[in-house]
């Protein structure tokens, strides 16, 4: 699987800070990828210069291969995460006239424009003032300015903000469906839970640098802690020392909780032996990290 | 340029849809020609005659104030303060003013009262005076032993022609009057223009940024060519209305001229007076020349104005327009990207405000001296060039001042421009804190 994009080693300073510090990340064709990063790490900088806003004082970056040009424009789409629209233009025009800047010819932006009004069903928004709107439909329309052209690469930022679960739902759907016919998506955010349902691979931002980075299911076996949960009836006494139990509460019913963790080269097998000799077990489960949690350790370990 | 199009029919057409647009464009011609309509209609039709009572204490006015269109004397042997109450009062004998000649007005000419009611007009003032002054002399010259013949045989009419002549020896003659209300005009409306059209940049340089669109524009175009896009855009606005205007006016002129009498009364006294006698003739130019506001004076306007070179002013004035506009609507637009809302653009208007003012206070003082130094230097130099040129240009201007004051506008434009960007490239995507001076010169100097 080749790379759609891939930023080498950037750098972009402020007069007062530095923005990126040799930042480099690899964003692999057809993935929804997460930009993940507290507020201020610099995910907003790295956009702009994906986006050709500004330009990095060092480094470069390759879309599809070749290094950023004006004729990239087309390929990518870009949704910021403060939205906004010609408030007196209307709906139509102003989203031929984003098409057109975009690359599309009329002709060709008319015919995409009326495929997205007749899917979302807002045919008769066309000729309204983008004022008129409610904020949810404007980021419908907003929405299908990111996504009219055909981008190979999309930028959504914060994508879900603003809308109503119908609707953040409907967009959902259409990201997924993007993806699916080969567009590459990047996802900036620092809900956690959009990024554990949607998300192929992340990268972590934090303090201009990053991070952390790579496939979603490798993180999470990366920061595996090798402790599950168990609920039983009785009493678990001492287990082998190749088990180590961290903590053990008393829950409803006279039942038990314990976490229990295990040295990773030791199958789960010969726990679950040891734990069906000794109580009456009520559940089993691995304790997987959420992506929640691993953001705000690997953020609180970088404040340290 | 392709982008560059795009941006700028986008900005032109959501203006030209505008109804305050065409509201504008309307109204202004109507004003015009509405203006030019009362100024005849003023000189036709001026309101009811003013009543002026004279009490002359010293008799030897008697037979010297002659009524006219609109001032009636009436002599009235009564005091003063009797003459006074009709003033200001709803009676039959009501009188507008009262003039009081004392006794001793040949050895103290500086006696003569004026009362009124509601204010005298500087004319009626004026006129009064004169007669009075007039007839001092007069008498005080008969007293020296000069005859009333000779007397009248002195009293001619002096009326001068302005003839300018160029280094190459041609000769024109110039109509200091008409100079004087087109350079006026003219510079009046580049300052409307120019800060009403600056202005629109600004603003929707400002809506782009408080909408938030500004981030989508920008990651599809540079931001080098939206800001010359919605320049020349908003330019072609200002062109457009100029277009409207000027069709608009000479059309609403013609109706309205043609509708009212003074055209004709205009044409049949010039008629008239290519009948008559050449004696007859000076008679009649004296009188018309005695009362201003005249139909002569319209006359003479009309056919002089026609002796100024219109094609070359109104190509300087669209080429003053063009240039000055972007100039100025390029720091404009400058600040706009600076500011969060407009009313953070007070700090950064005032220094911009204080060139175009200085040029307009500066036409409008010295429109017409040809020879002021500091009108000269301020046609020259760009900031206040595209105003004071066209105070000046009426009177005419030596080519080369032209070509140089035009040269040096188009240079400091594009060095405008260059520098306006720089700061709008930053300026458009900086939220949040107000920017100093010092921090937008730090902008300059930032990368790409």
């Amino acid at each position: 699987m080749s790379n759609i994009l891939e930023v080498h080693n950037v750098v972009k300073r402020y007069s007062q800070h530095t923005a990126l510090n040799n930042v480099s990340i690899d964003i692999p064709k057809g993935v929804i990828f997460g930009l993940l990063g507290p507020n201020g790490a610099g995910k907003t900088s790295l956009i702009r210069i994906i986006n050709q806003i500004t330009g990095p004082d060092e480094g470069y970056i390759l879309l599809d291969g070749t290094k950023l040009n004006q004729n990239h424009i087309k390929d990518i789409g870009y949704l910021p995460e403060e939205r906004g629209l010609y408030k007196k233009m209307k709906v139509g025009e102003q989203l031929l006239y984003l098409a057109q800047l975009k690359g599309l010819s009329e002709k060709q932006a008319m015919e995409k424009l009326k495929e997205w009004f007749i899917k979302f069903d807002i045919k008769t928004w066309w000729d309204k003032n983008v004022e008129d709107l409610s904020k949810g439909m404007q980021q419908k329309i907003q929405f299908v300015a990111t996504v009219m052209h055909e981008p190979k690469l999309i930028i959504l930022d914060e994508p879900f903000s603003g809308f109503d679960p119908i609707n953040a739902d409907l967009i959902k759907n259409e990201i997924l469906e993007l993806k699916e016919k080969g567009s590459t998506i990047i996802f900036s955010t620092h809900r956690m839970e959009s990024v554990e349902e949607l998300c192929d691979n992340i990268a972590l931002i934090n303090k201009s640098e990053k991070v952390l980075d790579g496939a979603k299911k490798d993180i999470k076996e990366r920061f595996k802690t090798h402790t599950y949960n168990v609920e039983y009836l009785g009493n678990l006494g001492d287990l082998d020392n190749q088990f180590d139990i961290i903590n053990t509460e008393n829950i409803e019913d006279n039942f038990s909780k314990s976490i229990i963790k295990i040295k990773p080269e030791v199958p789960v097998n010969q726990l679950v032996r040891q734990i069906l000799d000794r109580v009456e077990l009520r559940s089993f489960g691995e304790n997987i990290p959420t992506m929640n949690d691993i953001f705000k350790r690997v953020v609180n370990e970088t404040i340290d | 340029m392709k982008n560059i199009l795009l941006i700028l029919r986008r900005e032109y057409l959501v203006r030209i849809k505008k109804k305050s647009f065409w509201v504008m464009t309307l109204l202004m011609p109507i004003l015009i020609s509405g203006f030019y309509a009362l100024l005849f209609w003023g000189v036709f039709n001026s309101r009811d005659a003013q009543k002026v009572s004279i009490i002359d204490e010293s008799g030897v006015f008697t037979q010297k104030f002659k009524n006219s269109s609109n001032v009636k004397y009436e002599f009235v042997k009564i005091s003063l303060d009797s003459a006074i109450t009709r003033l200001n009062q709803d009676r039959k004998d009501k009188t507008d003013i009262v003039a009081l000649i004392p006794k001793n007005i040949m050895e103290e000419p500086q006696g003569l009262k004026i009362y009124t009611g509601k204010g005298v007009g500087f004319e009626i003032q004026n006129r009064i005076e004169r007669i009075v002054q007039n007839e001092i002399r007069n008498v005080k010259l008969a007293k020296a032993g000069i005859s009333q013949k000779v007397l009248d045989e002195a009293d001619v009419d002096v009326s001068s022609k302005v003839v300018v002549v160029s280094k190459e020896g041609d000769q024109k003659e110039q109509n200091t009057l008409a100079s004087t209300i087109l350079g006026t005009f003219s510079a009046i409306l580049m300052f409307t223009t120019v800060l009403l059209f600056g202005m629109q940049v600004m603003r929707s340089v400002i809506e782009e940024k408080t909408s938030r669109i500004i981030e989508v524009i920008i990651s599809s175009v540079k931001p080098f060519q939206l800001m010359v896009g919605k320049i020349v855009g908003v330019g072609l606005v200002g062109l457009t209305q100029f277009a409207l205007w000027i069709t608009f006016t000479f059309v609403l002129t013609s109706i309205s001229s043609s509708l009212l009498p003074a055209n004709q009364m205009a044409k049949a006294a010039q008629e008239q007076m290519s009948e008559m006698p050449e004696k007859q003739k000076d008679e009649i130019a004296k009188k018309v020349n005695e009362t201003p506001n005249s139909a002569g004076k319209v006359v003479a306007f009309m056919q002089s104005a026609k002796s100024l070179n219109i094609p070359l002013i109104l190509g300087c004035f669209l080429f003053y327009f063009l240039f000055g506009y972007i100039f100025y609507a390029s720091v404009y637009g400058a600040i706009g990207s600076a500011v969060d809302n407009e009313t953070d653009t007070q700090q950064f208007m005032t220094p911009i405000m204080l060139p175009l003012l200085a040029g307009y206070v500066i036409a409008l003082m010295t429109v017409g001296q040809g020879d002021n130094k500091l009108l000269f230097w301020a046609s020259i130099i760009p900031f206040t060039s595209p105003i004071t040129m066209m105070a000046r240009l009426p009177y005419g201007v030596e080519t080369w001042e032209i070509v140089l004051s035009m040269l040096l506008l188009v240079l400091s434009t594009i060095g405008m421009v260059w520098f306006a960007a720089k700061i709008y490239r930053v300026g458009i995507l900086m939220y949040g804190k107000k920017p100093t001076f010092k921090e937008i010169g730090k902008w300059l100097f930032y990368k790409g």
